[in-house]
């Protein structure tokens, strides 16, 4: 799928999201660790073209939410319904094979730790043409091509290519690991702390890139993060979590200027003390 | 050897032999287990082998076992006295007098036709295993048809060397479905894989293994669009019987660093000349 | 002039003579009986039973001899042999807390009921050669042998502390035993399958593996709880009597380790176990089957698994049988040239392509 297409369809379906099913809709999500909640009682729409941020500290349900949501993790109640080319579906009740299959078609994940989502082993070429393959493609050099493009989007040397990620510095692991990921266009992408691990330079470098490519793919995203910087810059909603629960959500600017639960009030003064 | 059943193995362990074989031509380039048993040969040495042989032989079957596409190597001699002694078929060194044919790293270069079996041992039959150790991730591997990676190996290899750096053990696709292990034969000889009228079972022993190709199955080679399989071989022709079209061992002859080159498929090589075809040094030799 | 090579069938005919003869050695010694080795070797031969998985003492010393003392090879005849055998039934599970025992040690109490029988150990000899045993016929002299007091209850060690709850119950799976020998191994392997590959699993490899936790990898800090060795009765169940019939006594060491404790706020802390059995005397080998056994069960017991190689069900499994490993090491001297081939021609063609005018003028034959 060719990025420029994809930006011009995702206009479309804003402009008509009214009109059209939610890309992602969450009902009554709940995950029990025994006694423990992880998450509970999530509900929410992600419509196409949106960013969506989940906060919350450390142990607030966000990151055991992402799981679920990206099937690596099965709840226990809630449906997780993704709109497939074939029509809506609840990701929950399918086969491991169908949710493996959208996994490396229309979904991405992008990991805090670029060595769980890098095959560190792989040069950088193969490391992003690898979901290529993995859909078909079979010519070498279109392969090639792709992935040399797509390392120049992520302002990675081309002639890095054939190095593998071991020899990258942190950032660059990461911005290889983006790549890696949105090389088939993916419809929804779930990024989990994605500047977590790096320094604050290579932090703001990072942010910029994910912006850009955010605003030209159209991208669907949803976004956990506890530094509330990453999603003042790339969320357009944002949903706020405490012991498993979502206690607040709104537009970001909203939730950020305007915080109506004490727990956002005091994450988000916390953060402009800073 | 009379203290042993025919072939060796008892009735009840040919039945369990023949359901794993069964089942693997239903689903042609899947890995069946099956419990594998001690042979009295060592393991890697063809016990697969000779444990799906022995389940598929029956007293009027003539049998042919190579090794390197050799008659006469001693592995190939070892296991065709086994069946001598146990079974007391008859055994043949032409390929097309055979009904069972089991063999070690080549594909006879006498076409196969119906009704025989090419019976291959197999060393490591998971063709993911050298990019996933885990028995319990290739499983799923193939159960969900994740082959992307398969592809990496292969893009890595001309990322690094220009061409895909695989001579021998070359994966296949069967039928569109599943990826398949050919054995260590060279790729010279994956093209006769697809649509052989023979049926081909591969035994694997030690890794408790068993997978069928049926008669007239497609096999395709992995390869890229722009990087395409090649069925390579020594650019020569047979120094004894002159064939153009067959695989080759490189022999040295001296310690001048002289070679000749001859039929690594030795009745294909004997045929030939006993039909009176010369090759370059085929004159002098014996 | 070149003539293909033939002659396989005599080249291996003549192999089988050779061996023949160096087995037998210089003629001027008398040649060894299996009941020698039997009786003299038991050691040898109890590992042979072990690993061959057959408990036939005679047999295992006629491997021995037959290999020439190999014991791998000897553990592979027994096997091969084995796998012949008609299955006729299988037995009840031994009872080793009613085993006659020979030796009897504790490591976690100084005193116990049944109390601390050493039997016939080398643990406190010294090594030191004796060269007494050189001189041929000096044993005439029978040793004195101890009178030993009869024992008529020796209690399992570990019942005391299952009575006060202090270790971790073992579950009673009574489900059918699979059969390492009869179905394919299928992982993640429960743990009666994974004891029972590690029954007859090499003995180096299962130390080797039992250290490594010692050391760190995979630590579990064991106790020897309990080390036994003796004989105990095997039953069988015969369907028309409609009761178990003892069919024969073997001799056994079972092992029991007591290791780090589990537990949280909602569970009391418990000790936790692991457990070796092996055929005849064989308590080195029954030692590390425990340890490595508890390594394995981090899952079952909510540890993490810190990526030691004994915690990894799968490696061990794999690579824990040397009568695989053997095979599949020794093939490798098999003739491979027809691969051979195949990658000179690649290696030729690549070089060929990096350097094509110096490489062009040496490939000339």
């Amino acid at each position: 799928m060719n990025a420029r297409i994809f930006y011009e369809n995702s206009e479309t379906s804003q402009e008509f999201r009214c009109a059209e099913r939610p890309l992602l809709a969450v009902r009554g999500l709940t995950k029990r660790y025994g006694e423990r909640i992880g998450c509970a009682e999530v509900s929410f729409n992600l419509w196409p073209g949106e960013v969506l941020g989940i906060v919350g500290e450390s142990g607030s349900g966000k990151s055991t939410l992402l799981s679920c949501l990206a099937g690596h993790l099965a709840p226990d109640e809630g449906e997780v319904v993704f709109a497939t080319a074939e029509g809506p579906r609840d990701t929950v009740t399918m086969s491991e094979a169908e949710r493996r299959r959208l996994a490396r078609t229309d979904w991405a994940f992008v990991h805090q730790n670029p060595r769980d989502g890098l095959r560190m082993g792989v040069s950088a070429g193969g490391n992003v043409g690898e979901r290529l393959m993995a859909v078909g493609a079979r010519n070498y050099g279109a392969i090639r091509g792709r992935a040399l493009d797509w390392l120049e989007r992520v302002e990675i040397a081309a002639d890095r290519i054939d190095d593998r990620p071991r020899a990258f510095s942190g950032g660059m692991q990461q911005r290889l690991q983006i790549a890696r990921n949105l090389v088939t266009g993916p419809r929804l992408v779930f990024m989990d702390e994605p500047t977590g691990g790096l320094d604050v330079s290579v932090q703001a470098r990072l942010l910029d890139l994910l912006r850009g490519l955010v605003r030209e793919m159209g991208l669907s995203v949803i976004i956990v993060t506890h530094d509330l910087a990453v999603v003042r810059l790339l969320a357009d909603r944002l949903m706020v979590m405490k012991g498993g629960r979502v206690v607040e959500q709104g537009l970001t600017d909203q939730v950020l200027d305007d915080p109506r639960h004490a727990y956002t009030q005091l994450l988000v003064s916390s953060v402009l003390q800073v | 050897m009379s203290d042993y059943n025919f072939a060796y193995l008892d009735e009840q362990t040919k039945r369990m032999i023949r359901r794993a074989i069964l089942k693997g031509v239903a689903i042609p380039g899947y890995q069946v287990p099956f419990a594998s048993r001690e042979m009295p040969m060592p393991y890697g040495w063809g016990t697969g082998g000779v444990q799906v042989t022995a389940a598929c032989l029956t007293p009027d079957d003539v049998l042919k076992v190579i090794d390197q596409g050799a008659d006469d190597t001693t592995n190939a001699v070892s296991i065709r006295r086994f069946f001598q002694k146990t079974a007391g078929v008859e055994v043949t060194e032409a390929t097309a007098e055979a009904t069972i044919i089991q063999t070690r790293h080549r594909i006879p270069e006498t076409p196969l036709t119906e009704g025989q079996i090419l019976v291959y041992q197999v060393p490591i039959p998971e063709p993911l295993r050298f990019l996933e150790p885990r028995e319990t991730e290739t499983r799923r591997m193939h159960e969900l048809e994740e082959y992307g990676l398969m592809h990496v190996k292969l893009y890595e290899d001309i990322a690094r060397h220009g061409t895909i750096a695989t001579s021998y053990d070359y994966p296949v696709r069967v039928e569109g479905r599943y990826v398949m292990d050919p054995s260590p034969i060279p790729k010279f000889d994956n093209p006769k894989l697809s649509g052989n009228p023979a049926l081909q079972l591969f035994g694997a022993g030690r890794e408790q293994r068993i997978y069928a190709l049926p008669p007239y199955t497609q096999v395709v080679s992995l390869d890229f669009e722009d990087h395409p399989f090649v069925a390579s071989k020594a650019e020569h022709d047979c120094d004894l019987c002159g064939a153009s079209d067959s695989y080759l061992d490189e022999v040295i002859t001296d310690d001048q660093g002289n070679r000749m080159f001859v039929c690594s498929d030795t009745d294909y090589c004997r045929t030939r000349r006993a039909a009176g075809l010369v090759g370059r040094l085929g004159g002098e030799a014996a | 002039m070149y003539v293909a090579v033939k002659g396989g069938e005599r080249a291996i005919d003549n192999a089988h003579a050779w061996l023949a003869e160096v087995r037998r050695g210089d003629r001027d010694v008398p040649e060894l009986t299996v009941a020698q080795i039997r009786e003299q070797m038991t050691l040898a031969v109890n590992r042979v039973m072990a690993e061959g998985s057959l408990y036939d003492p005679d047999l295992a010393a006629l491997a021995i001899k037959q290999a020439r003392g190999d014991l791998i090879e000897a553990i592979f005849l027994v096997r091969a042999y084995r796998t012949t055998l008609p299955r006729l039934g299988s037995s009840a599970p031994v009872e080793t807390g009613a085993m006659a025992v020979t030796r009897r040690i504790s490591a976690t109490f100084k005193d116990l009921p049944g109390g601390q029988i050493l039997g016939p150990t080398f643990d406190y000899t010294h090594r030191l050669i004796d060269f007494a045993l050189a001189a041929e016929g000096a044993d005439a002299a029978e040793p004195a042998m101890p009178a030993v007091d009869k024992v008529e209850e020796v209690p399992h060690v570990m019942e005391f502390l299952n009575k006060d709850g202090l270790i971790q119950s073992e579950l009673q799976e009574g489900a059918q035993v699979p059969d390492l020998t009869r179905e394919p191994m299928e992982l993640p392997a429960s743990r009666p399958l994974r004891l029972q590959a590690l029954a007859r699993s090499d003995e180096g490899f299962l130390l080797s593996l039992a250290y490594s936790t010692q050391r760190g990898y995979g630590r579990t800090h064991a106790f020897v709880g309990e080390l036994r060795i003796g004989t105990v009765a095997v039953e069988m169940e015969v369907p028309e009597l409609g009761f178990p019939v003892e069919i024969g006594e073997i001799e056994l060491t079972e092992c029991e380790t007591v290791n780090q404790f589990t537990g949280s706020k909602t569970e009391p802390a418990q000790f936790t176990r692991g457990y070796g059995l092996v055929l005849g005397q064989s308590e080195r080998k029954a030692i590390s089957m425990s340890l490595v056994d508890r390594a394995l069960r981090w899952r079952e017991l909510g540890e993490d698994f810190s990526g030691a190689p004994a915690q990894d069900e799968e490696f061990v499994l794999m690579h824990a049988d040397n009568i695989q490993a053997t095979g599949f090491l020794e093939h490798i001297k098999l003739p491979h040239y027809v691969d051979f081939q195949a990658e000179l021609e690649l290696i030729r063609k690549l070089r060929r392509e990096t350097e094509p005018s110096d490489l062009a003028a040496e490939e000339q034959p």
